[in-house]
């Protein structure tokens, strides 16, 4: 039921992990299923220099979380903040339509990243 | 790959003596069984002995058995027939939060046309209560149906106390037997049971082939019309193949009951021994004895389901889940749910049933990858290493709906 591309990012998922000092850090649940997932970011000079993820839910929202990760890795926050969900659901060659929303969860937990570090910024 | 079979409630081989026999019903001797020629005399009387099969698998009469299409069919065969038969004498119903899709659905139908019907609630293994039978009674009821063993978690219910309380109220009793009929000794007239689903593909038989038993005196509503089959509960040519095919498979099962417990519970009980032994942070789910001998049931905590099928399908381990993420609805399985298990908990459960042909070997290695596929799901897990995130309903941080 998933697609190749899908799999490969289940089997081998890219950026696992945490950041110990985050420049950023997000984190959604998903209402529909009771899944969760955090993003890392380390931010310098606007730049996304890393991101780690860490995910509790089906193999739909473990791949999409690794990809988003690949997808923003070193570009600058205002073009992290366009990735929208249907383009990380693309990026893996398409979802299962029952599990459009898993993709829901990563492009959401970015843009809270991206918020949490904003947030942070301003606060200094 | 080696590929590892582990899902037996959901399915089974069929045996290869059945296969064959049911061959030559579709080719040699393919008669009608209402014809009087000899191509359907010779049909009928193996429809009859596979009809005799059946009933003494569980301890029937031949002519207590009626063959459907499969449980589902029964199910809705035994919960309409019952409430539209006695309908004058009531109009409530009991049953269980636990039941397959096939009776509580037909439950909800029944309902809508003016039944009523009490869900009777589980303890924490998944068993009803004696006592929540009997204070459910009314004077209105007219059927009591409860499951001998349930399909996700193995519990086997109390039924011979129920089917004395039935007997003694005279209310009819009605068991969905599907995942314990050719696994599990029955007798329905030491159990006083009135009525019993069974399913051929459960128990080495043909898919889309199952029977109803009904004691002689249930008073059942046929809920198709047509020719005279089945005595008019379940007119329509009969699925001969798929006949012939359950009657061997009773047979065999029969034969062979004994001998495939002993060998499946032992493997049940080194496979839990060895999952308690290696992985730590996790749950039984159901009965610790009064189970299904094929049934194992965990939940893994901090761990998805789906993520943790696809790893072992990878494997070439096939087993299934209780998780929301492999339900089309999404919802966790209410079996779990009714049990008392958090979402969370319900997330991480892994369903492994096993069946006459697994080896020991199979459990060897099912040990070996299992701890290191939690072990690499644990540590993708935003819940392990975050106490207080565990302890919260993951719905709590949900901030888009
Ligand atoms: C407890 C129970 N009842 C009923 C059924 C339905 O049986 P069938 O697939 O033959 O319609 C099943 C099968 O999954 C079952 O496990
Ligand atoms: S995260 Fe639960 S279905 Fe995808």
């Amino acid at each position: 039921m998933y697609t190749e591309k899908v799999m490969d990012h289940f089997t081998n998922p890219r950026n696992v992990g945490e950041i110990k000092e985050a420049s950023g850090v997000g984190e959604v649940g998903n209402a529909k299923c009771g899944d969760i997932m955090r993003i890392y970011l380390q931010v310098e000079d606007n730049i996304i220099k890393d991101v780690k993820f860490k995910t509790f839910g089906c193999g739909a929202a473990i791949a999409t979380s690794s990809m988003v990760t690949e997808l923003v890795k070193g570009k600058n926050l205002e073009e992290a903040l366009q990735i929208s969900n249907q383009a990380v659901a693309e990026a893996l060659g398409g979802l299962p339509p029952a599990k459009m929303h898993c993709s829901n969860l990563a492009a959401d937990a970015l843009h809270e990243a991206i918020k949490d570090y904003m947030n942070k910024k301003e606060g200094k | 790959m080696k590929r590892i079979y582990f899902d037996h409630s959901a399915t089974t081989a069929v045996d290869a003596d059945v296969a064959k026999l049911m061959l030559e019903y579709m080719t040699e001797k393919f008669g009608n069984p209402s014809s009087i020629h000899s191509f359907g005399r010779e049909v009928r009387k193996a429809v009859d002995e596979a009809r005799g099969h059946v009933a003494d698998l569980i301890g029937a009469n031949a002519n207590e058995i009626f063959f459907t299409s499969g449980g589902t069919e029964a199910d809705n065969i035994a919960l309409k027939g019952v409430a539209f038969a006695n309908r004058k004498k009531g109009n409530h119903i009991i049953t269980t939060a636990i039941e397959h899709h096939a009776i509580l659905h037909t439950c909800e139908y029944l309902e809508k046309q003016g039944f009523s019907i009490t869900y009777l609630p589980v303890d924490e293994n998944a068993r009803v209560r004696i006592e929540d039978v009997r204070n459910a009674i009314t004077d209105k009821t007219i059927l009591i149906s409860v499951m001998f063993a349930n399909n996700e978690v193995g519990t086997l219910q109390p039924i011979k106390e129920i089917g004395e309380i039935a007997k003694e109220k005279g209310i009819y009793f009605h068991t969905d037997a599907v995942q314990a009929v050719g696994s599990y000794p029955i007798n329905v007239k030491e159990l006083n049971i009135d009525l019993l689903t069974l399913s051929g593909h459960k128990f080495h038989g043909p898919k889309g082939i199952g029977a109803l038993y009904a004691r002689r005196g249930v008073r059942l509503e046929a809920q198709q019309q047509g020719g005279g089959q089945e005595r008019s509960i379940r007119p329509g040519t009969e699925n001969v193949p798929g006949i012939i095919g359950l009657g061997k498979a009773a047979e065999i099962a029969k034969r062979d009951l004994e001998k495939k417990i002993a060998h499946i519970s032992a493997l049940r009980d080194k496979l839990m021994a060895g999952i308690q032994a290696k992985i730590p942070d996790i749950k039984l789910n159901g009965h610790p004895t009064l189970r299904m001998p094929g049934n194992v049931n965990f939940s893994f905590r901090f761990v998805e389901g789906e993520s943790l099928l696809l790893n072992l399908d990878l494997k070439g381990i096939a087993a299934s889940s209780g998780s929301a993420c492999t339900s089309g609805s999404l919802d966790p399985s209410h079996v779990l749910l009714a049990m008392g298990l958090t979402h969370e908990v319900a997330h991480g459960s892994l369903r492994i049933s096993l069946g006459r042909g697994n080896t020991e070997e199979e459990i060897d290695y099912c040990l070996t990858v299992l701890p290191e596929i939690i072990e690499r799901l644990r540590s993708m897990s935003p819940l392990s290493n975050s106490s207080t995130m565990a302890e919260n309903n993951p719905c709590s941080h949900c901030h888009k709906h």
